[in-house]
């Protein structure tokens, strides 16, 4: 048998000429050119893997880098922030001595190729970055978007995403606790799964991606090393799925939550024996990412001989082993005199650990091949120097007319029964039905942990057993406001969020994003981007809360034709004593409703202009950040104090739907009175931000609107809980049974 | 003095911890054993809890109850030794025929994770002294295989002999024969169920009902009492 000589570095030195496959493995010509540059000559088929993927979209942020700089730069004081962007994940002081790291990251394009597996494994992947810093992870929140509801394709898109949620999820023993659930039409070829993570650790234990120390041996551990998703990274994220090119369709990665529950205990229990210098998860890019990050990050360099990862096929070339994106894999690096009692731990959990290098004192990467030099690079070339796009942007020219198509002249319910009619047929809208029938699909109770769960304004965990602490965590975006006006689109998911760990009780501390976009390539969407990053930037410098990292999702259209822009955004608040958090649910008869806040009427981008007229235009409701700061620390002082017993945000669907779901889910309900000043149809569908409903017991009204006078925040009595049905008095009455038949028949109709 | 009760941690094992706590909360000592261990370290009893023991990619329980650990446990439960199986443990326990039946996927083939109301069937066992027979509580439920099946004559036996110990109310959640959540063996000392006491401890905590402690204080005063 013959075979073509190994492309070494030397090889590649005597053979300037050989022609690579740059363009197919998602390089651009000047891309290459610049990487000839940097080493002085042609890069070897390995290197060229390796700088391919690593310079991908996916991988660098070329072309989101130049605005997401702006997090760092508009980043408010925070002494909470222990580790900042630019690790697998950042991490916040949530005192007592702890500290929560937590990310949410997408996995949109693989989960519409292949649902089950795609999501599957974006739950794998966010679980790992948590692992790598050191912390046990304590939950999962999944927020997930689909084409409408009664498409066909979501029905075969929706239950393999949340099966694979679940199938991971669940095995892993990670209580799913939050997330949302979204229909548009927008989102039809391009679903969006992101899923988030939360881990707990003490302070001493945070761990960091660096390789330092000469002589430290690198250790590849966990799963064998497949052919599965190689090229994923940097195809996936170049290339739209475009139907004249269905060979650049690569292979999903498949998932092993066995292997990663495995992976979870034998790190966990290593780090707590303190024999993990640095560690990086195997995500996109695989080894090329772990070994170049590693190198880039510590003091030195790194030797890597390739023939030692275990492979599970024998087949594979140099090349697609450093691309491979096999799950259930890390790379730690361990000081010499601890290998032996760190394989021993792997080995007490049967997963697989292997030596593959160490950490040289020079300042090169070097890999190894059957005895040949196969790659010799600056690491930081790979990891940190790719190119960095300075993509043109433009105000798309229809962005005035959209904001023109005012959605406040939209005809209104002329009559009562015309405007119960449409409140019965909101709550049973696709997007404010109960979701019950997916989230039962997940694990809520596991770890014995969970305080708050969905349908919950937020996720609340229980930290510490003897003192109480706990965090909270709420992710939120409306890609219908945010196509409206994508700056303060943006800011109305932070405040969404932000608002949503109040309302339960938690301090907002922090925030992960995950933003998912269109292609860069066009300058409308590339404005949207610009826009709805400077105004997240913004609006996360006025509240106090830092970005500690997250993830960009571009190229996320069929065509021409681009989803809405997407912020999603994740709050994380810290609670001294889970004992006084807030629930959504009713809890007692002959309470006091209270709106906090002010109604004014928007409607543009709401939930009724959609329900009702499928109509999106206008511009999205006001942001005052002021106010929002203001209502959580009134919501905060109300939990502390035991001054309220239950209190539900108003977003999409307006107070209407915030009232039905704490009446459904107390069993318990609600006579209403219109406010002065204020109509039927405004008071229950308005989307002001700024507002939450909250009952009172009678004991503590005083108090509470003492309180809130003291403090300038506007409230008004609304009504009390009572009965079983919802009355809207002088208006109309919808028994909770109606309701509940509305609420929560319309998911499992479409797809059970 | 108290009772010491032994978790078992196969490899993916999920609610090992949670059952330690509920031990904890109980009065009792929990007892960290360990799949490839034989010894159980002279326990007065054994849990052995939920999650996904070696993936359940085979059959749920199916590979766990070849492990090492099983062979003492197997050989102690039948001389009188208290056994609970929760979920996976109680697959792991009709696997080994210290119970009968088999689980199968749920009837509707999506997992399901519910606050799920019982009655309590059988009083008597090592678990369950500390309820009243027909007491309704409400424990929260989460499988994907927890669909209770057994041959009719087993069935009717079962019943015959009162060792149906818990069943579905209200709401079958999975497609077990005779709405069975549990059962137990002859002698009492052996109980299995899918739904999962450890998450029904502490009044904040899951569902906020502390309905599943009663399952740990039974075994505490059956021990203590000895």
């Amino acid at each position: 048998m013959s075979r073509t000589p190994l492309d070494t570095v030397e090889h590649a030195a005597a053979t300037p000429d050989v022609e690579l496959p740059w363009a197919e493995l998602g390089l651009k010509k000047d891309e290459y050119e610049r990487v000839v540059e940097i080493l002085g000559r042609r890069p070897t088929g390995a290197e060229l893997a390796m700088y391919s993927v690593m310079w991908s979209e996916h991988c660098s942020y070329k072309s989101s880098k130049v605005h997401l700089r702006q997090f760092g730069e508009k980043a408010p004081q925070s002494d909470a922030l222990l580790v900042g962007i630019g690790e697998n994940a950042g991490v916040v002081d949530v005192g007592q001595g702890y500290a929560v790291t937590f990310k949410v990251e997408s996995h949109n394009h693989p989960s519409y190729v292949e649902p089950y597996q795609g999501a599957a494994t974006g739950v794998g992947g966010i679980v790992r970055d948590i692992i790598a810093m050191g912390a046990r992870p304590v939950a999962v929140v999944d927020p997930l978007r689909f084409g409408a509801a009664d498409h066909p394709d979501t029905k075969r898109v929706l239950p393999g995403v949340v099966a694979g949620i679940g199938g991971y999820g669940n095995c892993l023993g990670l209580p799913n606790i939050g997330g949302e659930v979204v229909f548009d039409a927008c989102y039809q070829g391009n679903p969006l799964v992101n899923a988030g993570a939360i881990g707990v650790m003490r302070h001493e234990d945070i761990h960091l991606a660096k390789a330092s120390g000469a002589g430290n041996k690198v250790i590849l551990y966990g799963a064998r090393t497949g052919g599965d998703g190689i090229g994923g990274a940097s195809i996936l994220a170049s290339e739209t799925f475009d139907d004249a090119k269905p060979s650049k369709r690569p292979a999903v990665q498949v998932g092993d939550p066995f292997q990663e529950k495995l992976l979870i205990e034998c790190t966990l229990e290593a780090f707590k024996e303190k024999l993990v210098v640095g560690i990086q998860d195997l995500g996109a890019a695989g080894l090329s990412c772990a070994t170049s990050e590693l190198a880039s990050n510590g003091s030195g360099g790194m030797r890597v001989t390739l023939d030692d990862v275990p492979l599970r096929d024998s087949t594979l070339s140099p090349e697609e082993i450093l691309m491979s994106e096999s799950q259930e894999r890390m790379c730690a690096v361990v000081e010499p005199d601890k290998v032996d009692r760190f394989l021993e731990i792997c080995d007490k959990w049967d997963v697989i650990a292997t030596v593959i290098g160490e950490v040289t004192d020079g300042d090169r990467l070097e890999i190894f091949w059957h005895g040949g030099k196969i790659v010799d690079v600056d690491p930081r070339t790979v990891a940190h120097d790719g190119p960095v796009y300075e993509r043109p942007y433009a105000r798309p020219d229809w962005q005035d007319a959209l904001q023109a198509d005012d959605a406040n002249k939209l005809p209104r319910p002329e009559t009562s029964e015309e405007l119960r009619e449409q409140v019965l047929k909101l709550v049973a809208s696709p997007n404010q039905a109960s979701k019950s029938w997916i989230t039962s699909q997940y694990d809520h109770f596991v770890q014995g942990n969970t305080v708050l769960a969905q349908p919950e304004d937020s996720g609340m965990i229980r930290v510490d057993e003897s003192t109480g602490l706990g965090v909270a965590i709420a992710t939120d975006g409306n890609g219908r406001y945010a196509k409206l006006d994508p700056y303060h689109g943006a800011q109305l998911a932070l405040a969404e969020a932000y608002r949503n760990v109040a309302t339960t009780g938690a301090k907002p501390l922090a925030v992960s994003d995950c933003l998912n976009f269109g292609s860069p390539e066009d300058p409308a969407v590339m404005w949207q981007f610009a826009e709805a990053v400077r105004g997240l930037a913004d609006a996360c410098q006025q509240l106090g809360t830092p970005v500690t990292g997250g993830n960009v999702s571009l190229y996320n259209q069929t065509g021409e034709v681009a989803i809405h822009p997407t912020p999603v955004v994740a709050v994380l608040g810290v609670i001294d004593d889970v004992a006084r958090r807030t629930p959504v649910a009713f809890q007692e008869e002959g309470q006091l409703l209270y709106l906090l806040g002010d109604t004014r009427e928007e409607f543009g981008g709401s939930a009724w202009s959609q329900v009702v007229h499928d109509h999106l235009g206008g511009l999205p409701p006001q942001v005052d950040l002021e106010r929002e700061r203001l209502l959580a620390e009134i919501l905060i002082s109300a939990s502390r104090d035991g001054m309220i017993d239950s209190a539900h945000d108003l977003s999409d669907g307006g107070l209407i739907q915030a009232v039905v779901e704490s009446a459904l889910l107390g069993g318990k309900g609600a006579r209403l009175i219109v406010p002065d000043g204020l109509d039927a149809f405004t008071f229950l569908l308005s989307e002001s931000a700024g507002r939450a409903v909250v009952a009172v017991p009678r004991s503590e009204e005083v108090r509470f609107n003492d309180m809130c006078g003291a403090r300038g925040l506007p409230v008004t009595r609304i009504g009390v809980v009572d009965g079983d049905t919802v009355d809207i008095q002088g208006e109309f009455t919808l028994t909770l049974e109606e309701l509940r038949t509305a609420h929560e028949g319309t998911i499992p109709a479409l797809l059970a | 003095m108290t009772a010491r009760i032994g978790v078992v941690t196969f490899p993916g094992s999920l609610d090992d911890r949670d059952t330690q706590r509920a031990i904890r909360l109980a009065g009792a000592e929990p007892v960290a054993l360990w799949h490839k261990d034989k010894d159980l370290h002279q326990v007065d009893a054994v849990v052995l809890c939920g999650g996904f023991s070696y993936g359940d990619y085979l059959r749920a329980g199916a590979i766990a109850r070849f492990s090492p650990v099983m062979e003492t446990l197997i050989e102690q439960a039948k001389a009188g030794l208290p056994v609970l199986g929760i979920c996976n443990g109680f697959q792991i326990l009709t696997e080994a025929h210290l119970l009968p039946g088999t689980m199968l996927r749920n009837d509707h083939l999506h997992f399901i994770c519910r606050d799920q109301k019982l009655r309590v069937e059988n009083a008597e066992t090592s678990w369950t002294t500390d309820y009243t027979a027909g007491q309704e509580i409400h424990i929260p439920l989460k499988n994907n295989d927890g669909q209770y099946v057994a041959d009719e004559y087993t069935l009717d036996q079962l019943e015959a002999e009162g060792r149906v110990a818990f069943r579905y109310l209200d709401f079958n959640p999975n497609g077990s024969q005779r709405d069975i959540a549990g059962v137990t063996n002859e002698a009492g000392n052996v109980v299995g169920l899918m739904p999962h006491p450890e998450h029904a401890v502490e009044p904040l905590i899951g569902t906020g009902r502390t309905d599943g402690l009663p399952f740990f204080t039974s075994i505490l005063k059956k021990l203590v009492n000895a």
